[in-house]
């Protein structure tokens, strides 16, 4: 039945049982990836975030939460300028975490 | 002496040692050789008969493998040690085969076929033992005996302390290495006191000490003085290293002699944990098969290319570490089949086309003098991108994914050539390599802004000011000692103003530290190499520094005690309306 309207699916994660391999290899090689505050510089100065959903503060973001298939689809977009290695405050080497990721 | 003597055993050990030598150096030639690509194979011979390629081997063969040109420009003193122990050598070698064809000892000696050349084959290198020379001979014998000495006792000087011979870090050489040299220092020696005094106990240390530098030179670094000779005509054919262990890598890797010259120059030595990140030790952990140690230290490499400038052999490290970077298989592939759809603003005209590029969005101050600039010469241009465009490619060619940065090289090949300009001005020098090397365009004049400014400037049709500010010059990598940008730049900052030196320029500038072609490098160790940059360009305590990449820009500006500008923002302060 159509009511026009619907509940939107749920974006629950349960962090118990979410498969965290690729993160925690990550924390590993680049320890820090645990300094990032989530500002989103690099996703305002992404070259390839200006035509696609490309964005590294997302991308983390879904490491985290175990959501590797989404994360893997979306670091195809990346062009690997450097961009926002170059702004991050936090001085994190995200061009090689990106790399790293793709590995 | 006694000239009827042909024969004496003590030859022996350097007849097995010159034996092995050879049939190593023969085995080895058709291992490289056979291991070229096929169509890099076919350049090769064409190579050798084109006159003008077969001149420059001539040329190089002689000026490096016998004169050592580039190792005397670059520190006379270790200039003449090196020629002192090797062009000595190979001028004792040399007069002992002309006094062995002129001096004719071997006359009414029954020696006969393969005896006569078994007999040829060591006569020179222990003629004193076997016959007398006349005193030109002699002398021209002691004097180049005495020079090898003389170089030696550098090399001794030099290892007990290398500062004295202007060489701050030396390579740190294994087992192998240490004992090679050893025999080659008390070759000269123990030829010297056996020709003097003829002690047949010195005439064995000599031949001994032969076998050992023979057997032992293809698996040390003196392996380059056969391999060099190949090199250069590999080189010269014009081959770009497929693979980082085979064919004309191959050919590189034997021909490192891990002199360390490298060392120094790398911008990454400053922190001396890094200076085992050097071209030299990249070399060597290639020749030992140690791929994990070879992969990390061609990611850590910034691809600056002073190594190369500073080489005494031209080794082309840069290259070959962009192959290793290559040979990691990546299980992820990109996907940039969105840039179908993009579209530029620019319209169809023979109008100047400004690509700026990603790193000058970044600092769009320079994009911004740029435009003042343009239109104060009242040149008619067009953005490609100014709301945005797509990466130039070289970043992700730098990560080795050559056919992945094709897709960016494409979809940018179509843009510009759609705008149907002629003449394309770019801002980054990051970008003008990529385009100067991997695009096809055609017709179409590729400038940095340097060179553009530099000819608004000297046209006439942009008017500048001079002010007495003393700038100081930083050569960006990818423009200077990539495709030799280095009077442009300065001619136009003569123009507006007062030019002062840095302690090392042009083809020794230092990397800004903040190279993308560097993946591992952490924050804090770009800083130092940063901060040992900035040091240099202060010396002589300009005002402003001026540099024409706005990835340097924005490195140097986290370190420098002065102001940090782009070559465009001086001139568009200086511009007279």
């Amino acid at each position: 039945m159509d009511f026009g309207f619907c509940l939107s699916p749920s974006s629950h994660v349960k962090m118990d049982s979410v498969d965290l391999t690729t993160f925690n290899r990550l924390k590993e090689t680049n320890p820090d990836i645990n300094t990032c505050i989530a500002c989103g510089s690099c996703t305002a100065t992404c070259t390839a975030g200006n035509f696609t959903e490309m964005s590294f503060r997302r991308l983390l973001l879904m490491l985290q939460r175990g959501k590797e298939d989404e994360a893997k689809k979306m670091i195809q977009r990346c062009m690997l300028c450097g961009k926002c290695t170059l702004v991050c405050p936090r001085g994190i080497n995200i061009r090689k975490i990106l790399l790293d990721i793709t590995r | 002496m006694n000239s009827q003597i042909i024969f004496h055993p003590f030859v022996l050990p350097f007849v097995l040692g010159m034996a092995f030598v050879l049939t190593y150096c023969v085995v080895g030639l058709i291992r490289v050789i056979a291991q070229l690509p096929k169509d890099d194979r076919k350049k090769f011979w064409r190579s050798l008969v084109t006159p003008k390629t077969a001149w420059a081997n001539i040329r190089d063969l002689f000026g490096d493998c016998l004169f050592h040109v580039k190792i005397w420009k670059r520190n006379p003193v270790l200039g003449y040690m090196h020629s002192a122990i090797a062009f000595g050598w190979f001028m004792i070698i040399v007069i002992g085969h002309i006094m062995l064809f002129t001096l004719k000892p071997l006359q009414g000696v029954e020696v006969e076929g393969m005896a006569r050349t078994f007999t040829n084959f060591y006569y020179p290198i222990f003629y004193k033992f076997f016959a007398t020379e006349t005193p030109v001979f002699a002398f021209l014998m002691d004097f180049f005996l005495l020079m090898i000495i003389s170089g030696i006792l550098i090399a001794v000087v030099k290892k007990i302390h290398s500062k004295i011979v202007g060489v701050k870090r030396v390579t740190k050489f294994g087992f192998a290495d240490n004992m090679i040299r050893f025999a080659l220092w008390t070759i000269f020696p123990f030829r010297l006191i056996a020709e003097k005094t003829n002690i047949m106990a010195f005439w064995w240390l000599y031949s001994i000490d032969l076998l050992i530098f023979m057997c032992m030179l293809p698996f040390t670094r003196y392996m380059h003085i056969p391999t060099e000779a190949l090199f250069i005509l590999l080189r010269h054919a014009g081959i770009k290293p497929s693979d980082p262990r085979k064919g004309y890598a191959l050919a590189q890797i034997y021909s490192c002699p891990s002199c360390g010259l490298c060392i120094d120059a790398c911008p990454m030595s400053v922190n001396d944990k890094n200076s085992g990140n050097t071209s030299a030790y990249f070399m060597k952990k290639l020749r030992n098969g140690d791929k994990e140690e070879a992969q990390r230290i061609a990611e850590t490499c910034m691809q600056c290319g002073k190594c190369v400038e500073v080489c005494p052999v031209s080794i082309e490290s840069c290259d070959i570490k962009m192959s290793q970077r290559a040979a990691v298989p990546y299980e992820i592939h990109s996907d940039h089949s969105y840039l179908d759809v993009i579209s530029t603003e620019a319209e169809k005209s023979s109008k100047v086309l400004y690509f700026a590029g990603c790193m000058t969005q970044l600092t769009p101050k320079i994009m911004r003098a740029m435009k003042k600039i343009m239109t104060a010469a009242g040149e008619e241009y067009q953005f490609l991108d100014e709301n945005g465009g797509i990466c130039c490619g070289r970043p992700m060619l730098l990560s080795g994914k050559t056919a992945e940065a094709q897709a960016m090289i494409e979809k940018n090949t179509e843009l510009i050539k759609q705008s149907g300009t002629t003449k394309l001005v770019l801002s980054c020098p990051i970008c003008y390599k990529v385009f100067k090397e991997e695009y096809h365009l055609e017709g179409i004049e590729i400038q940095h802004h340097t060179q553009y400014i530099d000819e608004l400037v000297k046209s006439g049709k942009l008017k500048v000011n001079k002010n007495d500010v003393n700038y100081v010059y930083h050569d960006p990598c990818e423009l200077g000692r990539a495709f030799g940008v280095y009077d442009e730049p300065r001619e136009v900052l003569e123009n507006v103003g007062n030019l002062c030196k840095a302690k090392s320029e042009k083809e020794l500038s230092i990397c800004c530290g903040g190279s993308l072609g560097s993946f591992n490098l952490t924050q804090k160790e770009r800083d130092e190499i940063t901060e040992n940059s900035v040091n240099d360009l202060m010396f002589n305590n300009p005002d402003e520094i001026v540099t024409a990449c706005p990835l340097c820009l924005k490195t140097f500006a986290r370190k420098s005690p002065v102001k940090v500008k782009d070559i465009a923002e001086v001139v568009e302060s200086q511009i007279i309306n």
